[in-house]
């Protein structure tokens, strides 16, 4: 027979006003196993906790209700009282008769009925209730950030400054991102390169990480202090520790004509390259696809010019297996190509406004190349149809972002100030020009953002139009924008050398598969999700992952690198302990029942069932049976209730334990 | 302050299946917001709706529920991702066996209702227990329970015809 302790909580009056707390006890001490029913004014307070000790020794008890508040109130308060005093702490449960009982309730006998039949529910799951040890994993002290931009660098940076080891991923031959594009940054206008290249050679220098670009994440398996990931790294052709980067290949290399990705187009390449002069690391890449030598096996200049032999036409993809105890996502963004209209996407394209078809119609990450000091015009704003200089230059604010008809309704966070630095810019580069910009609104919260707005409109003299742009077209040499302004209410027209466009910021492609790789979840445009909109912003749902930058919604820089210290500092915060201690509530499988469908595995949103194959002393296959891995396990009980033989069981909610309560009903 | 309750002959028992993370949470705020509620509801709380078994309703109503009410996360807010999405399938099913049997459908309610739906609680058990409280007490299933009690033999003529029939 059980021995329990019930112990009803006046709380001060709040339960004691309507649900007659004494009688509540004494009803629940006429019970069978009860061996202890008593009410106290605090049972919260020190000696409400001393009496509750205090019994559970004098009377033997091993079991504990205590009737009282919510559980998500105070149900760690008197487990740890219990654990105190000797007893399991998951063989207390607490009883809720006050957010469910006496402050929803008026009157006394009805209150009073509900808090016994409450009470003495929570007996007889008390009688079934097991005691549970918690479960301890240990925790490998290495993280793997995925995504070499500034947030993966800054994160890599400060777990790898705390003394951790850290692998960094970037798919692009050199980390940099999208910062290493820029050319000068709002609101300060101090020139991105200056400030991104240093940050990157620490990476590369750095003796806690491990750098490897051109790669991709395979696969992840695992979980919080245990992940194993595998990275894809991509044959390069080159071999990097021969490589010198000297660039002589590049020089000879025959084919020089490929358009480069990261001067958006502008600039060319040749098929053996580095992305930008100062990438890190400096070894270059063959483009497979644009190289003569594997499109035709002629050619072979790059490896008959290359001192040190470090060019390696066979060079395979290797796949590596690493074990990590943490995950910064830092995948970043890329910006909507807006006349396209991407294939199962409801997101629908802009064809009216001509850009890829109309040269002098460019995004804003182009613009940012033509006036980047090393980018392919040396920082000249030339058109890219006739490399003149362009003397009227008009801005569009919003194309993508807040147009819900279009298929985005978001703000894209970053538009409205670099759009007003471009106008800046402009103007600094050349003197007599114009610059329009249609807006919608103008925002710009952030330190000294609002200030630096101000001073492209009043000082900069930009012209502001309220309004959206209808159509852009071709006339002669010039650009026609259709739009209007509706702070007066009439139709403007443009006729603009250049057209920028401030297009989306939007999710990576690929972003949702990554995201499966990993068991995170994403929103409906693929931007991941964190665990709580306020209070946990850089957690993903899932343990051990963070987030970092604008993969998880447009971002600015200061805002990018705060998330991504922050995550740096979650990373270090786990790996400050050596075990990682979790509550035992997770499934076990009875291997005597398991007929092996595998329905929970199916059903597992953790993929934590894993197929266990059971041996005889021979090593003789026996049968197969569900396995629960622990530390993976969430703890919803989905599998319990999906499985047809009965044969797994949530702990702390099996079935005898609800079933009591429900047979008491 | 106090408007006379008026008192009924019937009073329902009513039991709530709930999730820890959305519609306990949502109760304890109904609580903390001091709305109220009739009295006929008992809540047992689970980690999840996943971890609703349908074997617990029914024995519920076996036990004298008069009515039936599951409720957890909204669809993409569960706290285990998926959960009350198995959840909202596995019951859907159910409720085609819960009719087959002569349970009336009215009886089990299923919503969805979140951490800060503590209003919403409120509108659901007390829309819940009115409407149970109209329908009155749950005799069918009880009398199922005992008098259609399964013999053991296979010679009704309802199974022989379905024998003959497959
Ligand atoms: S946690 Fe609420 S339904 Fe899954």
């Amino acid at each position: 027979m059980s021995r329990i302790g019930v112990f009803v909580c006046h709380c001060g009056e709040n339960i004691s006003r309507t649900v007659d707390v004494e009688r509540v006890a004494a009803e629940i001490g006429k019970l069978p196993g009860v061996a202890l029913a008593t009410d106290y004014k605090y049972m919260c307070s020190d000696p409400g906790q001393g009496l509750l000790k205090k019994a559970i020794a004098e009377h033997r008890l091993d079991g504990l209700v205590v009737a009282a508040c919510s559980p998500r109130m105070h149900e760690k308060t008197f487990r740890n009282a219990a654990k105190a005093a000797g007893l399991n702490p998951f063989l207390c449960e607490m009883a809720n008769i006050r957010e469910h009982c006496s402050w929803v309730h008026e009157d006394r006998e009805e209150a009073t009925a509900k808090a016994i039949d409450i009470v003495r529910l929570m007996v007889e799951r008390v009688k079934k209730d097991k005691a549970l040890q918690p479960i301890t994993v240990p925790i490998t002290k290495r993280a793997l950030v995925i995504g070499g931009g500034i947030a993966g660098i800054q994160a890599a940076l400060d777990i790898a400054d705390c003394g951790h080891q850290v692998l960094l991923v970037e798919r692009e031959p050199s980390i940099g991102g999208h910062m290493a594009q820029l050319s000068e940054t709002f609101p300060t206008l101090d020139c991105s390169q200056c400030i991104m290249t240093p940050k990157m050679v620490d990476v590369a220098n750095h003796p806690n990480i491990t750098l490897h670009t051109w790669s991709e994440i395979e696969n992840v398996d695992g979980y919080i202090g245990n992940f194993q990931v595998t990275i894809r790294k991509k044959a390069r052709s080159v071999d990097m520790d021969k490589c010198t980067g000297c660039g002589v290949c590049m020089a000879k290399c025959p084919q020089k004509k490929i358009k480069s990705t990261f001067d958006r187009g502008l600039g060319t390449r040749p098929a053996i390259y580095v992305p930008f002069p100062q990438a890190v690391p400096n070894t270059p890449v063959i483009d497979r696809e644009n190289c003569t030598y594997f499109k035709s096996g002629k050619c072979g200049v790059c490896a008959k010019v290359c001192g040190p032999g470090a060019v390696d036409y066979d060079q395979q993809d290797e796949l590596i297996t690493e074990p990590v105890g943490a995950i910064v996502v830092a995948t970043g963004f890329e910006l909507y190509t807006i006349n396209e209209k991407p294939k199962g996407s409801p997101i629908k394209g802009y064809g009216e406004f001509g850009h890829g078809t109309i040269p002098d119609v460019i995004d804003g990450m182009t613009f940012e190349r033509l006036a980047s000091a090393s980018g392919p015009t040396g920082g000249k704003i030339l058109r890219p149809s006739d490399g003149r200089e362009p003397k009227q230059v008009v801005f569009v604010q919003c194309v993508g972002s807040r147009a819900r008809e279009k298929g985005i309704s978001y703000c894209s966070k970053v538009c409205c100030m670099y759009t007003a630095k471009h106008t800046m810019l402009y103007k600094h580069k050349v003197h007599d020009g114009q610059a329009y910009v249609f807006f919608m609104d103008a925002r710009t919260p952030g330190k000294s953002y609002d200030e630096f707005w101000r001073r492209a409109v009043e000082e900069e003299e930009a012209v502001y139009i309220r309004g959206m742009v209808s159509r852009l077209y071709q006339k002669g040499d010039k650009i026609v924008v259709m739009g209007s302004d509706i702070s007066v209410g009439v139709q403007v027209e443009i006729e603009a050398d250049l057209v920028v466009l401030a297009t989306a910021v939007q999710p990576r492609q690929g972003a949702d598969a990554l995201a499966q790789k990993l068991g995170i979840s994403y929103d409906t445009y693929n931007f991941y999700s964190e665990a709580h909109a306020k209070l946990k912003p850089v957690e993903c749902a899932t343990a051990g992952i963070y987030l970092a930058g604008a993969c998880q919604g447009p971002k600015d820089i200061p805002d990018t690198v705060s998330q991504a210290s922050a995550a740096a500092a979650k990373v270090m915060t786990l790996f400050s302990r050596d075990q990682l201690e979790r509550e035992p509530i997770v499934a076990r499988v009875n291997e005597r029942n398991c007929v092996a469908c595998f329905y929970c595995k199916k059903v597992c949103p953790y993929g934590a069932v894993e197929e266990k194959e059971i041996r005889d002393r021979q090593g003789n296959l026996v049968r197969v049976v569900a396995y629960v891995n622990p530390g993976v396990c969430g703890g919803c009980g989905t599998c319990q209730a999906t499985c047809p033989s009965k044969s797994v069981e949530l702990e702390g909610y099996t079935d005898e334990q609800v079933m009591a309560m429900i047979e008491a009903l | 302050m106090h408007e006379t309750k008026e008192k009924h002959d019937f009073e329902p028992k009513i039991v709530a299946f709930v999730c820890t993370w959305c519609t306990y949470a949502g109760a304890d705020l109904a609580g903390t917001s001091r709305l109220h509620y009739p009295s006929n509801v008992r809540v047992l709380k689970f980690p999840c709706t996943g971890r609703i078994d349908p074997v617990f309703i029914l024995r519920a109503f076996q036990r004298g529920a008069d009515g039936v009410l599951v409720s957890g996360c909204h669809p993409g807010d569960c706290h285990y991702m998926a959960g009350n999405l198995h959840a909202r399938r596995r019951f859907a099913a159910f409720r085609g066996l819960l009719d087959f049997v002569g349970v009336d459908l009215n009886r089990l309610q299923f919503s969805w209702v979140s951490a800060a739906e503590g209003g919403k609680w409120v509108e659901v058990v007390t829309d819940l227990t009115e409407r149970i409280r109209a329908m009155g007490p749950m005799e069918e299933f009880k009398a199922l329970e005992t008098e259609e009690c399964w013999s053991g033999e296979l010679n009704s003529p309802e199974l022989q015809e379905a024998y003959n029939n497959i």
